[in-house]
């Protein structure tokens, strides 16, 4: 390619399948095409229930896709997510894609500091400055420091959804993927959230967002993207159970 | 960081007891630095293909291949005997289910940590007794207890005794099989975050069997799930357990708490 | 080796040495297949003898399959050959096989033995029989036999090194007071039977076959003369053997294993040899170079 596009989406479609809910199909998305660059952040839009967390986690390859292809921009090469091997795309997520949601998946007894390190230290950051760049994001975030060393289960919803975005920004992406991260944020810390993601997108990082929220949506997008309801070509057929 | 060469690899392994099929011409390959997490119910197969896979059970065909001493796929059931007793040893470690069946209870737990060095022609003991006092920290027991014997400590301890005993010599590759079952709940979180712990730390190959999906989405990188015999579906972990295709699959995460 | 003799005064209704022939022959090739491999345990068919497992069943079996009229029999127990068992013993081949019986080491041509190797160094063409309860150095700690069978097979001998850590472990020295382990003609891992480390290096390079007799278990092995057995050691942990402050209070030897006899209620004790007929000849030579004027 001789553009710099960083992710590339073509002909992407996706269905659900519920084999014990009397194999229903649930068409969700077919046929988008979207490019991103570095630099700019492109919003999904679209009404609730459309689809749009759905095609961020097809896009992280989080959920299979039915069709279609997630090209991501990684060391150099255009790589597919949609059929590249499972090593790859642990490779892609460690180095280049990141992930904001809107909840923080709690592991049992890893300190707040420990969970913002860790993709630092994946890779390959000392210590002294993994911690020091954790103990920075935390500071701008507001964490108490009293909190710092401790595991974030017993958290509030919105001190756990800043170690959530502490994490997702501690490793520069090229590309992030970020789904309502400013949800249970107080106003204050959503103004420190697009502080970050302007500071990314001036580093050149394309970003892929979906904001509830209409102030920060307006703040951060660069353009929109609207998925409309996707209408099935072809009558949906019923298996039998 | 997952590494590029494949350690192990399952070729059409088919295993029987008798008549009766417990693995179905099962594929899989693991790299260094990965974990890979195979889940299923009682009767799945699973643990026959654990049991296959690492040496302990000739399949009915197909073929089990290893990394041999770093130079490259070997079929393991085509060493002798002794030979492949020496990669069982020397470059593999086993966690099994319940901690009795990984230790000896009549040695003290620093005995139960320096046999495998000695299998490994480990002869001094000053450095035998740091590596087993070190490992003992490492697995967070207390240090002071090195000299008492397994059977005198609860269940959750005898696993992490038995969990340094697998690493202690630094094998490449490790077996897992339910290293949490039978614990109680908080002893079982406690013990696999250590163990998520070690695997990263350690760069360790990892294949854990469970039934348990937490334990599989904390601990496993991919997945592969076994119903019959068979795998009905293979993935990155949160692909599975996220988007499940197979409707095994999906009544295995939905029935999950 | 010996057909019945005619004039052997042995009992009426039992063969020659209490064993029938077949037995016998059935033993001494169990007996061969342990010279050829030094130190591997050779299963045999054990007989039913006339006194219970865990006396010395096997020892005496080695015994009756190889003792013959010219032979000259001592037994020892714990090294001495006047306690109960040894007198025993000793007893039962003067009567089913009719031998000469002697204390006297050097006389010896056959000596049974349990928990002791005499003082007195054996020459070529003597037998030491040794007792053996346990004749597996790794059943203490690997209780199937399947396992310990590929283990001597495919010299997987890291457990009873694990022993020896155990022992600096728990209680900061080589803790093994008897059956110390030791490695036989570089190959096989070895129980000495229970005789004290003081006497393991006694079993290197000795001029007179070695023969070990498990009747419980089962098993017989041996070590042909000059054969070299070593005493397992870790790195840094030099095998020992004990030592005693001071020498035997009857003969003044300062180089035999001794014995502590407790002499009263009050705590008052005594060491002496444990070997009964080495200690008795020092002192014999001690009284004797008296009489002749020396010091001892």
């Amino acid at each position: 390619m001789s553009d710099n596009v960083s992710l590339r989406i073509t002909g992407l479609a996706k269905t659900f399948t519920l084999h014990n809910q009397g194999s229903a199909v649930i068409p969700v998305f077919g046929g988008l095409e979207l490019d991103v660059f570095p630099g700019e952040c492109v919003v999904l839009a679209g009404r609730s229930g459309v689809g749009k967390s759905t095609l961020m986690r097809a896009i992280y390859a989080n959920y299979r896709t039915s069709a279609g292809h997630v090209l991501v921009r990684h060391r150099g090469e255009m790589v597919d997510l949609a059929t590249v091997a499972p090593q790859q795309v642990v490779d892609v997520r460690r180095v280049t894609l990141g992930h904001v949601g809107q909840f923080l998946r709690v592991i049992p007894r890893v300190p707040a500091l420990g969970i913002v390190m860790e993709p630092l230290l994946a890779n390959g950051w000392s210590r002294e400055d993994a911690e020091a760049r954790a103990k920075a994001l935390l500071t701008r975030l507001n964490l108490p420091e009293a909190l710092w060393s401790l595991p974030p289960a017993t958290f509030s919803g919105g001190e756990q959804q800043r170690v959530n975005i502490a994490r997702g920004f501690a490793f520069r992406y090229p590309i992030m993927l970020l789904d309502e991260p400013t949800a249970s944020l107080d106003p204050a810390n959503r103004d420190i959230v697009v502080e970050l993601i302007h500071e990314a997108l001036a580093d050149g990082v394309a970003m892929v967002g979906i904001f509830h929220d209409v102030d920060v949506r307006e703040r951060v997008a660069t353009r929109d993207f609207v998925i409309s309801a996707f209408a099935a070509q072809t009558p949906v057929e019923v298996e039998a159970a | 960081m997952i590494g590029n060469e494949i350690l192990l690899e399952a070729r059409g392994v088919t295993v029987r007891y008798g008549l009766t099929v417990a693995c179905d011409n099962v594929s899989l390959d693991l790299r260094a630095g990965e974990v890979l997490g195979i889940v299923g119910e009682s009767g799945s197969g699973k643990t026959s293909l654990l049991t296959s896979l690492s040496g302990r059970l000739r399949p009915a065909s197909g073929e089990v291949l290893f990394d041999v001493g770093g130079q490259g796929l070997t079929d393991v059931y085509g060493l002798s005997e002794p030979e492949r007793r020496r990669v069982r040893r020397e470059e593999w470690g086993f966690v099994h289910q319940n901690p009795r069946d990984g230790l000896r209870l009549r040695i003290s737990a620093g005995g139960n940590i320096v046999e495998p060095l000695l299998m490994c022609g480990e002869r001094h003991y000053d450095t035998m007794r740091g590596e087993a006092l070190e490992w003992l920290s490492r697995v967070e027991l207390d240090v002071a207890r090195v000299d008492q014997r397994p059977s005198q400590f609860s269940g959750g301890m005898q696993q992490r005794v038995q969990i340094a005993r697998a690493l202690a010599h630094q094998p490449r590759l490790v077996f897992m099989d339910e290293p949490t079952g039978g614990l109680d709940v908080s002893v079982q979180a406690r013990l696999l975050d250590l163990l998520r712990g070690l695997v990263r730390e350690l760069g360790l190959a990892v294949m854990v069997v469970t039934h348990d999906l937490a334990v599989a989405r904390l601990l496993a990188d991919r997945l592969m799930v076994m119903k019959n015999g068979r795998v009905v579906e293979a993935g990155l972990t949160d692909q599975v357990l996220d988007d499940p295709q197979d409707a095994y699959t999906q009544l295995l995460v939905s029935a999950a708490m | 080796m010996n057909a019945q003799p005619a004039a052997a005064p042995t009992l009426v209704g039992y063969n020659y040495a209490y064993l029938d022939e077949q037995t016998k022959r059935m033993i001494r090739r169990t007996m061969l297949k342990a010279i050829a491999i030094p130190g591997y345990q050779v299963p045999f068919g054990s007989r039913e003898m006339p006194i219970p497992y865990g006396w010395g069943t096997g020892g005496i079996q080695l015994t009756a399959s190889l003792i013959g009229n010219d032979d000259v029999f001592k037994c020892i127990d714990q090294g001495a050959d006047d306690t109960t068992n040894a007198v025993s013993i000793r007893a039962f081949f003067a009567k089913v096989a009719g031998v000469a019986t002697t204390e006297d080491t050097e006389a010896a041509t056959i000596i049974q033995s349990r928990h002791r190797k005499p003082e007195h160094a054996l020459r070529e063409g003597q037998i030491m029989i040794y007792q053996v309860p346990q004749p597996d150095p790794l059943r203490r700690y690997e209780a199937r036999e399947t396992e310990t069978r590929a283990m001597h097979a495919y010299r997987e001998y890291a457990l009873p090194y694990v022993g020896l850590y155990e022992s600096y472990a728990r209680l900061g020295r080589q803790a093994s007071g008897a059956g110390h382990p030791v490695l036989t003609n570089d190959r096989y891992v070895m129980t000495p039977s229970p005789i004290p480390s003081f006497d393991n290096p006694k079993l290197d390079n000795c001029p007179a076959l070695q023969l070990f007799g498990a009747g419980r278990e089962k098993r017989i092995y041996a070590v042909p003369p000059y054969t070299s057995v070593v005493s397992l050691h870790l790195d840094g942990k030099p095998f020992e053997t004990q030592r005693w402050g001071g020498a035997c209070e009857l003969c003044g030897s300062t180089e035999s294993y001794l014995d502590e006899v407790v002499t009263d209620d009050e705590g008052g004790r005594m060491y002496v040899c444990s070997d009964t007929h080495f200690c008795a000849k020092r002192r014999e030579a001690g009284e004797a170079a008296l009489a002749g004027g020396q010091d001892q």
